[in-house]
């Protein structure tokens, strides 16, 4: 479901840790973890709040791009 | 928002950067980095001068005038640069060993002095760039790597120790609250004189891992479990206060600025 | 020459005047015995000048704060004693490896430790060439009368800046409190250096690129060229790297841009050498005294004369080695159990016969003694 911002979550595979910090505060469980890296498991859930972005230690993941 | 401070400040060619997954100084970092952003400062007007340890590894990924100093001095340098350069927004980025250990002095005394720099502390309760050892914010029982056996050193209340030594503006904020360590440096810098910032936040592969703290996740939610912010832990009963970290604007002083008195006396002449 | 120019003053006085002369507009210091009027007469001048003073904190703080106003862009200097020396040394190793110009005075007391703060000594010589840790190279200066002491002090702004090094200026507590009518040189007469500044856009810059004279371009903090200073071995940069190959270039160039200019930054007087065949080397106010010595040996029919080197490191290699060669003895009389000598032996020890005179219990050296020394020995 697409909300009315059109935004896209956006991952920076090589700046990604893997330490699942945007994975625990997800509120929709979009993202998880697989071999060390963030992945985008489910688009369709994600409302676009931000809060991946905001709390990324290594500036991995955000809300970019139209 | 990430992207477009992240191109604007930091020197993408260093990134990534070396800290630990789940180290919360990146978090710290971009919430100091989205202040400047906001209050529009030019980027060669800002001179961010940290010491040795994790968080003062931030300068060499920031596109500012950047200096990073020997261990505990930051603040020593700061003065220098700021003393010979009124002009220059001078930000020190530090850690708590650097700060309150090897730098206390340093503290106490650019605070007394009023000097017109903005001081973050990067506390995450440990020495991490060593391996673990405990520091004067470790709290009392928790376990280092030198403290095999359960820290038995009191530790440190870094803002009363700043408060009292003469800052004019003191705050503390976790990695929990981003948003609230924003204001507060942008506070801070507004501040004509010494502020000073501590800002818990977490080291999952040392402190974490030595006391069973959970993982990244984990301890960043801890953070706000522990705090209340101070407008709250003043109508909170007294069973409720214990163990509580308070969080928020602590203190605010006027008093005049350390080098506009000098260069008062400069015009004298 | 007119009257105004001349004047009765103390060495640390005269140190504080040729500072400000060469430009110096910044001083951080902390009270310590015998090198105090520094920082007093700093704090009194400075201000006057638009120049800045500050007591800091301590030692180390003292420093810190003159190598951050040096980056901030200012002309800086500290003045220390032996105890204050050994502090700052981490600090003078980062000047050294962020090249940061600045000068760093000490005039030397009794020592180790507190040692006898009221008594001169030059018990510091090896401390300021391996205080600090690590290889790398140092100048250090050590001026013998109070007129020395001024222009030495503005010698030690123009190698700091030419270089982009921490100098540091030796004294010992007779030159620092000692008074004797100088002659202070006009401004026109005096060569004031400033460090070289960019030539390029802040885009191109590289604050510490590979020139051919190996020492790089400077750029103050606040002009507009950002970048980053730090202790640790960077690339040209100024990024930390550990790659090896980049380390030992940095730490080359380090040594080598002052060690391949020794003609321009070593400076020496020599005292009675045309015809000798014996050579005192002696620096501070020790070389005062081997002045005395020698002119009542000269007296007595011996041709012997003083070398006196003013730049005490990097060392007169050349002119040491010429020494040995030319010399029947080559003595060295110093305020310690034997520094100077160390290096003086390295140098010259294959060549001729080296002998050192020296003790530490506070009092100076007489003529007399080494008189003895060099009638006996």
């Amino acid at each position: 479901m697409k909300t009315l911002n059109d935004k896209k979550l956006i991952v920076e595979e090589e700046f990604c840790k893997g330490c699942g910090i945007c994975v625990a505060f997800c509120p929709k469980n979009v993202l998880k973890v697989k071999n060390g890296k963030v992945l985008i498991a489910d688009i369709d859930s994600c409302i676009q709040c931000g809060i991946c972005e905001m709390r990324c230690p290594d500036y991995a993941i955000y809300l970019g791009g139209k | 928002m990430s992207k477009y401070l992240i191109e604007k400040y930091y020197r993408t060619e260093r990134l990534p950067h070396i800290w630990c997954p789940g180290c919360g100084n990146g978090i710290v970092l971009k919430a100091i980095v989205k202040a400047i952003d906001n209050l529009k400062i030019n980027k060669d007007d800002i001179c961010v001068v940290s010491g040795i340890g994790c968080s003062s590894r931030a300068t060499g990924y920031l596109d500012f005038n950047t200096v990073h100093t020997t261990h505990g001095r930051a603040l020593a340098f700061a003065t220098g640069i700021k003393f010979a350069n009124p002009k220059l927004h001078v930000i020190v980025i530090t850690g708590d060993g650097d700060c309150a250990a090897i730098g206390g002095n340093h503290l106490i005394h650019a605070a007394r002095r009023n000097i017109d720099i903005t001081t973050i502390v990067f506390n995450n309760n440990i020495y991490g760039m060593t391996g673990g050892q405990f520091s004067p914010t470790t709290p009392t029982g928790d376990k280092g790597t030198t403290a095999p056996y359960g820290n038995i050193d009191p530790n440190f209340d870094l803002c009363e120790l700043a408060k009292a030594s003469g800052a004019t503006y003191v705050s503390r904020s976790t990695v929990y609250g981003v948003n609230m360590i924003t204001k507060q440096v942008e506070e801070g810098i507004k501040n004509k004189g010494f502020s000073f910032i501590e800002v818990l936040t977490t080291c999952p592969t040392y402190y974490g891992r030595k006391n069973k703290k959970g993982d990244a996740a984990e301890m960043i939610r801890q953070l706000n479990e522990m705090t209340v912010n101070i407008n709250a832990y003043d109508k909170l009963p007294e069973e409720k206060r214990e163990n509580k970290i308070v969080i928020g604007e602590l203190y605010r002083d006027t008093r005049e600025e350390y080098t506009e008195k000098y260069d008062r006396l400069i015009k004298s002449f | 020459m007119t009257w105004e120019n001349v004047r009765l003053m103390q060495g640390n006085e005269a140190c504080v005047e040729g500072a400000i002369a060469a430009g110096m507009r910044f001083f951080a210091g902390y009270p310590i015995t015998p090198s105090t009027e520094i920082a007093e007469i700093s704090a009194a001048m400075l201000p006057r000048v638009g120049g800045k003073f500050i007591q800091m904190e301590d030692e180390i703080a003292s420093i810190s704060a003159v190598i951050g106003a040096s980056l901030a862009g200012k002309k800086a200097m500290t003045a220390t004693s032996g105890p204050g020396f050994s502090l700052k040394q981490e600090s003078i190793g980062y000047a050294v490896i962020a090249e940061v110009p600045c000068v760093i005075v000490n005039v030397q007391r009794g020592g180790p430790s507190t040692g006898m703060p009221t008594s001169p000594a030059q018990g510091d010589i090896m401390q300021a060439r391996w205080g600090t840790h690590g290889d790398h190279s140092i100048i250090a200066l050590y001026p013998s009368t109070v007129k020395e002491v001024y222009d030495t002090t503005i010698k030690a702004f123009n190698l700091a800046e030419k270089y982009r090094t921490p100098v540091i200026l030796l004294m010992d507590e007779v030159i620092g409190h000692m008074r004797e009518k100088i002659v202070i040189s006009k401004k026109n007469e005096i060569k004031i250096y400033n460090r070289k500044k960019p030539s390029v856009s802040p885009d191109e810059y590289m604050p510490y690129k590979i020139t051919d004279d190996l020492v790089p371009e400077m750029a103050n903090i606040g002009e507009g060229y950002r970048y980053h200073v730090t202790g640790l071995v960077h690339d040209e940069f100024g990024n930390p790297t550990n790659n090896s190959i980049i380390a030992e270039k940095l730490i080359s160039r380090l040594i080598n841009k002052i060690e391949n200019n020794l003609d321009d930054i070593n400076e020496y007087e020599e005292y009675k050498m045309e015809d000798a065949e014996e050579a005192i080397i002696a620096y501070g106010s020790t070389a005062r005294s081997v002045k005395s010595a020698i002119d009542i040996l000269r007296d007595r029919g011996r041709k012997i004369g003083l070398f006196k080197p003013i730049t005490i490191w990097p060392s007169p290699k050349k002119k040491l080695e010429i020494l040995g060669k030319n010399m029947k003895r080559v003595l060295v009389v110093e305020m310690n159990m034997g520094q100077y000598l160390l290096e003086v032996e390295r140098i010259l020890g294959k060549y001729t016969e080296v002998k050192g005179y020296g003790r530490t219990n506070g009092e100076l050296i007489t003529p007399n003694e080494i008189v003895s020394f060099v009638e006996e020995g």
